[in-house]
């Protein structure tokens, strides 16, 4: 059957990341819908009409919305292509998502500080503060990773993508403020985890230039000073 | 399965406690319940929640597991052959798992809206209520249950409507669920509370009413000062 895939979304939102990575790990054809910045298309409203938010998937014609339900989504359709994400053993797949809840629950609106902070001395408050809150990972990845590469193992897997669709935000975040989030000293596993993540086939062609990054942050911070 | 050992840590007055005692009993899954005081948490909750210290918390062979809708999706993973909680296929699961998210994020919160508020701000936040209700009714459309003939993951997720929503409504003197306006929510919630897991496991009215009542006191004594 001819698959129809197609993905609305912004190439610099982190969600819309997550769910590139679920197909390309899976070798999916998908045509990308890019939305403009600020202005919300007629397709992703009737497509997501809940919440009227990126990233949406539609497969010949179904839509599925919230991003790691997109991906949970991806890896059980195309379960025999490419890597399992998910974990199989239910109690990894429990602390995939348990974690994978930390980190937009906890984790997220402590980076979200960051771009806010007004002054470079606020950004780098909130970046301690965001860093601190990484801390946590250091242990889990470890007894995830099972001396592997990702959380996932060999390959990335759930808690990967959940963790580094926010790298190139990172990377920006790190520009702005001269902080390193993955200290090889203090988290040296992470810091690892992050270069292997980044330079990872699936992920590298999808992901924007730090540089991007840190214009939209710019951008961002103006749209919500005005 | 034999040599199982399943440990609910939970309180009697808590909804996510409630919606993981409803899969175990669906599942006839064998549990030892440990009630928790949560003023004086033990020091195996503890150690088997470090990160958010709160119940319920689901222990498995020795192995905790976090978080009511995380716990229910491990319920089903495990205990697969009976009465499954997500349906197989892979967008009717995807959608199941969108509106339980929506129940959670828009409906729960809503209603602690309301019962944090008075006056002009608690109308707003019935009217809010309202209508985050009126779109999971939607999700209702055709179907005696979210999950279909029998209760699924969304239905259990927002159980806490049927058992809750009414003492919130008597709490603050508000209708919130009318038939003219929600009518398959209505008949839904009626249904939810006539299916014997649910009669079982009904918290005590009077306790959950008084505490709820107490929650509001003093959200509002702490708005006025």
């Amino acid at each position: 059957m001819a698959e129809e895939v197609k993905l609305i979304g912004l190439s610099m939102s982190m969600f819309v990341i997550r769910v590139k990575i679920a197909l390309n790990l899976k070798g999916v054809k998908y045509e990308n819908l890019e939305e403009t910045f600020g202005s919300k298309s007629e397709v992703l409203l009737k497509s997501n009409p809940i919440y009227k938010k990126i990233p949406v998937l539609i497969h010949n014609g179904k839509t599925i919305c919230e991003s790691m339900i997109i991906v949970q989504y991806v890896d059980d359709v195309w379960s025999g292509a490419g890597p399992s994400i998910v974990p199989s053993d239910p109690f990894d797949a429990a602390m995939a998502r348990f974690w994978s809840y930390y980190i937009d629950d906890k984790w997220f609106p402590a980076y979200g500080e960051v771009m806010k902070g007004q002054t470079r001395e606020a950004k780098i408050e909130a970046a301690k503060e965001a860093i601190a809150k990484l801390q946590p990972l250091e242990e889990v990845f470890q007894k995830q990773s099972k001396g592997k590469d990702f959380f996932g193992g060999d390959t990335i897997g759930y808690l990967d993508i959940a963790l580094g669709c926010y790298l190139g935000w990172i990377k920006a975040a790190e520009k702005l403020t001269g902080l390193e989030f993955f200290d090889k000293s203090e988290t040296p596993l992470l810091a690892a985890w992050a270069e292997c993540f980044y330079s990872n086939d699936a992920v590298k062609c999808i992901m924007p230039d730090v540089d991007e990054f840190v214009e939209f942050a710019i951008k961002i911070q103006a749209k919500l000073n005005a | 399965m034999a040599n199982e050992e399943v440990k609910l840590y939970g309180m009697t007055l808590s909804p996510f406690v409630l919606r993981v005692e409803w899969a175990l009993k669906l599942k006839h899954i064998e549990y030892e319940y440990v009630n928790e005081d949560l003023k004086n948490k033990s020091p195996q909750l503890l150690h088997y929640n470090p990160v958010h210290k709160q119940v319920p918390v689901l222990v498995h062979n020795g192995k905790p597991i976090c978080e009511s809708t995380l716990i229910l999706e491990y319920i089903d993973d495990v205990w697969k052959t009976s009465c499954p909680l997500l349906p197989s296929d892979p967008h009717e699961k995807a959608v199941a798992r969108f509106w339980a998210k929506f129940a959670e994020e828009k409906c729960l919160h809503s209603s602690f809206d309301v019962i944090s508020n008075a006056g002009e701000e608690l109308q707003k936040a019935v009217e809010e209520l309202q209508q985050n209700l009126k779109t999971l009714e939607g999700y209702l459309q055709g179907k005696k249950f979210f999950g279909g003939d029998i209760i699924g993951l969304v239905d259990i997720v927002a159980g806490w409507i049927p058992c809750w929503l009414p003492m919130i409504e008597e709490l603050v003197g508000v209708t919130i669920v009318d038939e003219e306006h929600l009518p398959l929510i209505k008949a839904w919630m009626h249904d939810i509370l006539e299916l014997d897991v649910v009669k079982k496991t009904m918290p005590p009215l009077d306790k959950t009413a008084a505490h709820m009542k107490a929650i509001r006191e003093n959200v509002l004594a702490a708005k006025s000062t």
